[in-house]
């Protein structure tokens, strides 16, 4: 009886902190019908916003895929780097799993603002980082960094390096050990990787708006439109954005569960 | 491949692995690098590989150093201690992936892996990823994978570490046989001392990262050239105060002198069963173990303890009887030095010649 009342209880609470806010988020943007919700999301500044949105995610997933299984290999496999350095680097990766993603946009800005050094140098270049992509690009990847490195290194871990000893043993040389050895037995793990990143990516709202600015037109992300329209009690509009980013979010969750089963096998 | 290996050091940080090794292997040989666990046989084995690079030393193949070379370039067939087979390769893919990365024309490549699938006795597994195959299968994936490039030198690190007792037998002949009938110079690492015997034409003794040493099974047996080899092969008892022992006088005049018995240099029963009593200890059976085919038989003389095997045709022995003990021959050795010694008392001292 006791037993049974703790499993509603936890159905109950579940559905009050994750059920709940979505339905009001489908509800919110259907209120005025389909017109509000194609006019919350056809407006310029929220066509804009979801661009913006799609590039930082495809620039962000190419980088830290391609950075993240290389820093797993060195980590995992590169003996040269010797136990001391290896075991700081491992923990350096988990940086911004500790430090709160606002902390991090700050850092860029303190690091390459208008107002400092590199940032002038390069603002003289015609190169502007903070308030403008560039800048915002790197906050996601300061935030998105540790996602792809944590799925593959404990694989490349558990494969152990012997596969790769034996390839090279029958004469093969890294580029053709990597895809032919390493690169189908991580390729689930990084998968699942990117897609963490691409969710993580998508909804990133603290670092971003930091550095970002919030400026209309040039450097808005959909979450910090989501977050505008609050503010000016278009309710409706941001209910639709923010619609179609807890959709992408649910697509995202089943290819997830998809790549898990295969990583699995 | 004529192997030349001199002057080979390798240090793990503060851990000194290899210590001073040199040793050469004359082509077609079949090679055992004995010793206990962590004693540095499989660091000599993938420095010969290329897999580790050696501190200081020179490694030769067919009188050309090799040091420099990529483990790529060296032409040696590795059969790793759980073989590290591809695993989602199957058998065929697995076979052929030397023959692949090395350019041979698509027929040809055929042609290998069906010649090597008939050789290790795959036929029909052909298309098996290795997680449906048993231990022995995938060990001999592992052996064909490794020859079908053609290499001059196989390397086996514990070889059958990983498979049960019962296959392990079969696998090491089989092994043998193969390799026989290859001709490839063959090293294979194993702290398995009778798998060693059984396969090996030579044994090189590794201990503590140093070639203890270098002989056929029998040499090393017969001959051992340190107390560790000594005790390390075979059974053996070793006796503090051996000069205690009737026949062994002369090596109480040493100090520090200790001695090394081996059951079968003992003789133990009653008194009509020795023709020359004058040499033996009596001694009280302590315990008596039924072994299959023969008696374990524990004696004690005075405090020392021996060990000995008893036919079963003979009279059976029981714990608490009165018996008499002939050590045959023992080795002794000191700080200094080490060597084999018979029972001076074995010798009839007074020969009635008739």
């Amino acid at each position: 009886m006791m037993r049974r009342l703790w499993i509603a209880l936890t159905f109950v609470v579940f559905a009050l902190l994750l059920g709940a806010p979505v339905v009001r988020i489908a509800a919110g943007a259907w209120d005025d019908g389909w017109s509000g919700f194609a006019g919350g999301i056809a407006r310029p500044e929220a066509l804009h916003a979801l661009l913006m949105t799609g590039i930082i995610v495809v620039i962000v997933t190419l980088v830290n895929t391609l950075f993240g299984v290389m820093l797993a290999l060195y980590l995992v496999r590169a003996n040269w780097l010797g136990p001391q350095l290896k075991r700081i680097l491992n923990s350096v990766v988990d940086l911004p799993f500790a430090v709160s993603p606002v902390i991090g946009g700050l850092m860029i800005v303190l690091l390459l603002g208008p107002d400092t050094v590199i940032g002038s140098l390069l603002n003289k270049a015609g190169v502007d980082i903070v308030y403008a992509l560039p800048g915002m690009v790197i906050a996601t990847l300061f935030v998105t960094f540790p996602l792809v490195i944590r799925e593959v290194m404990p694989v490349l871990q558990e494969i152990g390096s012997q596969q790769e000893e034996a390839a090279q043993l029958l004469g093969a040389y890294p580029w053709t050990i990597f895809w032919r050895v390493t690169w189908p037995s991580i390729r689930w793990s990084v998968v699942y990787g990117v897609v963490l990143t691409v969710a993580r990516t998508l909804g990133e709202f603290g670092a971003v708006l930091v550095v970002s600015g919030n400026i209309l037109f040039k450097t808005q992300t959909a979450t910090t439109l989501v977050y505008q329209d609050v503010e000016n009690f278009n309710l409706t509009a941001a209910n639709a954005v923010a619609l179609v980013l807890a959709a992408c979010s649910v697509v995202l969750l089943l290819f997830m569960e998809w790549a898990k089963s295969r990583k699995e096998r | 491949m004529h192997v030349e290996v001199r002057g080979l050091n390798k240090k793990f940080g503060e851990f000194h692995a290899v210590k001073d090794v040199e040793f050469t292997i004359e082509t077609g040989q079949l090679i055992g690098l004995l010793g206990p666990s962590g004693g540095g046989k499989t660091s000599i084995l993938r420095m010969l590989a290329g897999l580790e690079t050696p501190d200081t030393g020179d490694i030769v193949f067919h009188g050309k150093r090799v040091n420099d070379l990529p483990p790529q370039e060296r032409g040696i067939g590795f059969v790793f201690q759980n073989y590290a087979l591809f695993k989602h390769m199957t058998v065929t893919e697995n076979i052929s992936f030397g023959l692949e990365v090395k350019k041979w024309p698509k027929a040809k490549i055929r042609e290998r892996v069906a010649e090597l699938v008939e050789l290790t006795g795959l036929s029909g597994f052909e298309k098996r990823y290795p997680h449906q195959l048993s231990g022995g299968q995938r060990q001999r994936v592992a052996f064909a994978r490794a020859l079908a490039p053609e290499p001059q030198l196989l390397l086996l690190d514990e070889p059958f570490a990983a498979i049960d007792a019962k296959i392990r037998h079969e696998l090491r002949s089989w092994l043998r046989e193969m390799i026989d009938r290859l001709g490839i110079t063959s090293i294979f690492v194993t702290h398995d001392q009778d798998e060693a015997i059984e396969v090996a034409d030579q044994i090189m003794i590794i201990n503590q990262g140093r070639l203890e040493q270098k002989g056929t099974p029998w040499e090393i047996y017969k001959d051992p050239k340190t107390p560790f080899v000594a005790s390390f092969i075979g059974e053996s008892t070793v006796i503090e105060d051996i000069g205690k022992l009737r026949g062994f006088a002369d090596a109480a005049a040493m100090p520090g002198t200790k001695g090394l018995i081996r059951p079968e240099y003992v003789e133990v029963g009653k008194a009509n069963e020795f023709t020359l009593l004058s040499a033996t200890e009596t001694g009280t059976v302590s315990h008596i173990h039924f072994r299959g085919s023969e008696w374990l038989v524990e004696i004690k003389i005075g405090d020392i303890k021996l060990v000995t095997y008893r036919s079963l045709e003979k009279p059976v022995l029981h714990p608490g009887e009165e018996v008499h003990v002939l050590v045959h021959r023992a080795y002794l050795f000191n700080d200094n030095d080490s060597w084999v010694t018979e029972n001076k008392l074995k010798v009839d001292p007074l020969p009635v010649h008739i």
